[in-house]
């Protein structure tokens, strides 16, 4: 039996390992391998030796005198803007969604009347464009010049640039975190629910008898029995914040509020603009970093949690 | 308790009462007379009948603030919706203004016919590329899937629990490490715009195929024929089949073939639907890949046709620019609605794989 069916099942996964054969296997390996390329030429493909330099570049700090002797430090864009933008984004975009997914979770799970509604309204959301909506954003953010979109007209903010030309790059952030929140929470919702519906009711008998408190319960019940599910959710949602790059565009349009810097980039938008740019050594190593940076935080999430994950 | 019991039925009621809150009941009897008994039961100095109404009271508060924070974050999931809908029908000036307003005052229909100009934002264009992007690659996906899912389910052969762990971990990595190797393979196979696919078929003006164009749409579609998560849910479904069918249907002396596709493949029809309709919004949703390998305006994919036409500078349209965000949101929503159960399962169940 064994046998028989060896070259067969072959046959049938042929198509699969020749794609994943051309497209992540032998990517993985090339990347890595032009990340480590000295001056590295995109249109021969080839480049002389062995080098660091790539990642070097990336986190250059030049040192320009102003004429009097003085040395200003001009970091690199990755420094300057990328890497603090991205990690803004991961810390605070990741524990604010999370927490409000759980307590909208929650709610849903305790309620009977109008859940079903309250469901779809919640999932909404993940049926949309990033881009289309993201251009959504960028109206209700509208100000300055542009007249006053919904969001200064709420808070009482006339005036205030949060996406347009000019915004300061802190406003712009608070934007952009806004955003990637409620574009976050659906999937969130969706799998915090599932989970919460496969808790045995025995356990919240139990707690009744006990006259256990509401935040009792949920402190000593409902968080340790959805432990898997937050473990995943945090997971995903850290990795899927360090590749924040879609609400980016969909939300500026380009890589920055004030034209000539780049301050929203992150790290992903400055991988793109590499290939544009045709420099993509500095891509590649960019990319390495940020693979090597998601596994280390995912190694971390999954030693810290073994200890706190029930089951 | 027993006492209670003992005093006569008509205080078995009170003692339900009594045994859902057991701490530190007191209980007392006052003129205790032979036909009219009354008994009070305390917790400190608060009566039972008390407590009863001061935890109805709770609870409904508790039912009013549960309802009032999900009507509000509902409010807060809905607005963009609604603003959408309602700035593609204000007139520019209305959506410029200092205030903004929750209404229309003049309701512009013609936002959408400007939107929709060729000029503007080539809708017919965008629509025909991202469908035939979309099916195509979708169908391949579900081809490859179908084929992988049932090797792993079904067959025995050596290094199969490997390869699926290699298969799996290959999720772990980000995209980002792939996509630029990928872009220089596409380059290298003359999928691009001025690849050696177009200079086979040149483009003719008036014509609608060039080698250009299937360049691009190649470009756009084989790389995503094959997913991993997919192979995942399709193998987890596969093997929920009993194995009694399969032996059945090798004592009928039917191939593996026919099997896969007789029974296998009708039997996981829900998964399959799934599949179908999150990739199609994959493809309808995909910026970033057609952004890169299809430059040309004339191969641009919806999302990508949609932040090009209205890229920020000076005087942009706004109504114009939302009214374009609606035709391409409304499908998205549409299929979410007649779909409402594949998505959310579908998403659901790619979720809980740990």
């Amino acid at each position: 039996m064994q046998k028989k069916n060896d070259w067969r099942a072959w046959l049938y996964l042929a198509p699969v390992i020749i794609l994943l054969a051309v497209f992540i296997f032998y990517p993985l390996i090339s990347t890595i391998a032009i990340a480590f390329t000295k001056d590295y030429n995109y249109t021969a493909q080839s480049g002389s030796g062995f080098t660091f330099d790539n990642f070097a570049t990336i986190f250059e700090t030049t040192y320009v005198d102003d004429g009097s002797g003085n040395l200003t430090a001009v970091y690199s864009d990755v420094v300057k803007y990328a890497i603090p933008n991205t990690l803004i984004i991961v810390f605070v975009t990741v524990p604010v969604s999370i927490i409000l997914a759980l307590l909208i979770s929650v709610g849903l799970n305790s309620i009977k009347f109008l859940k079903k509604i309250f469901q779809t309204i919640f999932f909404m959301p993940y049926v949309t464009n990033a881009i289309a909506v993201g251009m959504v954003f960028s109206v209700i953010f509208m100000g300055g010049s542009n007249g006053d979109g919904l969001w200064n007209t709420i808070f009482q903010t006339t005036g205030y640039t949060w996406v347009d030309q000019g915004a300061p790059a802190s406003r712009a952030m608070l934007a952009l975190c806004v955003y990637s929140v409620w574009h976050a929470l659906p999937f969130k919702i969706l799998i915090f629910l599932s989970g919460l519906q496969n808790i045995d009711k025995q356990y919240y008998d139990a707690a009744m008898i006990d006259s256990a408190g509401k935040m009792k319960i949920f402190s000593s019940i409902t968080v340790p029995l959805l432990s898997p599910q937050i473990l995943y959710i945090m997971i995903t949602s850290f990795i899927g914040s360090f590749k924040e790059y879609t609400s980016v565009v969909g939300l500026f349009g380009r890589a920055g509020t004030l034209s000539g810097y780049n301050n929203m980039y992150t790290i992903v938008y400055y991988i793109y603009d590499t290939i544009s740019l045709r420099q993509v050594q500095y891509g590649c190593a960019a990319a390495v970093m940020l693979f090597v940076v998601i596994l280390i935080f995912t190694a971390i999430q999954f030693a810290v949690s073994s200890k706190r994950v029930y089951y | 308790m027993n006492i209670f019991k003992k005093i006569g039925s008509s205080f078995e009621k009170l003692d339900k009462k009594l045994s859902t809150q057991p701490t530190n009941v007191k209980a007392s009897y006052e003129n205790v007379e032979t036909d009219n008994l009354k008994l009070v039961i305390r917790e400190g100095t608060i009566s039972i009948d008390k407590m009863e109404k001061i935890q109805k009271v709770m609870k409904v508060i508790s039912l009013i603030i549960i309802y009032g924070f999900l009507a509000l974050m509902a409010i807060v999931v809905i607005l963009p919706f609604y603003w959408m809908i309602i700035t593609s029908l204000k007139t520019n000036d209305e959506i410029r203004a200092t205030t903004q307003t929750f209404w229309p005052m003049v309701v512009m229909w013609s936002n959408y016919a400007n939107a929709l100009n060729k000029t503007v934002f080539d809708f017919p264009t965008y629509l025909i590329n991202t469908l035939i992007v979309g099916i195509i690659s979708t169908l391949g996906t579900l081809i490859t899937t179908i084929f992988a899912a049932f090797a792993f389910a079904r067959l025995n052969f050596k290094g199969k629990d490997i390869l699926f762990m290699i298969l799996l971990a290959t999720m772990m990595i980000p995209g980002e490490m792939m996509v630029i190797t990928n872009y220089i393979t596409v380059a290298n196979f003359g999928w691009l715009n001025d690849g050696s696919l177009s200079q086979l078929w040149p483009s003719v003006d008036g014509q609608w195929f060039s080698g250009a164009r299937l360049g691009a749409y190649l470009a756009m579609i084989v790389p995503f024929w094959v997913s991993v998560l997919y192979i995942y849910l399709l193998r987890q479904n596969f093997k929920q089949i009993p194995n009694e069918l399969y032996l059945a249907s090798k004592v009928d002396g039917k191939s593996d073939w026919n099997f896969l596709w007789k029974v296998m493949v009708p039997l996981s029809s829900p998964t399959l639907i799934s599949i179908f309709i999150l990739k199609l919004m994959g493809a309808w949703n995909s910026y970033v890949w057609p952004n890169l390998v299809a430059d040309d305006p004339d191969f641009r994919l919806i999302t990508n046709g949609l932040r090009n036409a209205f890229s920020v500078d000076g005087n942009v349209q706004y109504g114009y620019q939302m009214a374009a965000t609606v035709v391409v949101t409304v499908p998205l929503l549409l299929l979410f609605i007649f779909f409402r159960k594949y998505i959310m399962k579908g998403v659901g169940r790619a979720g809980i794989k740990g």
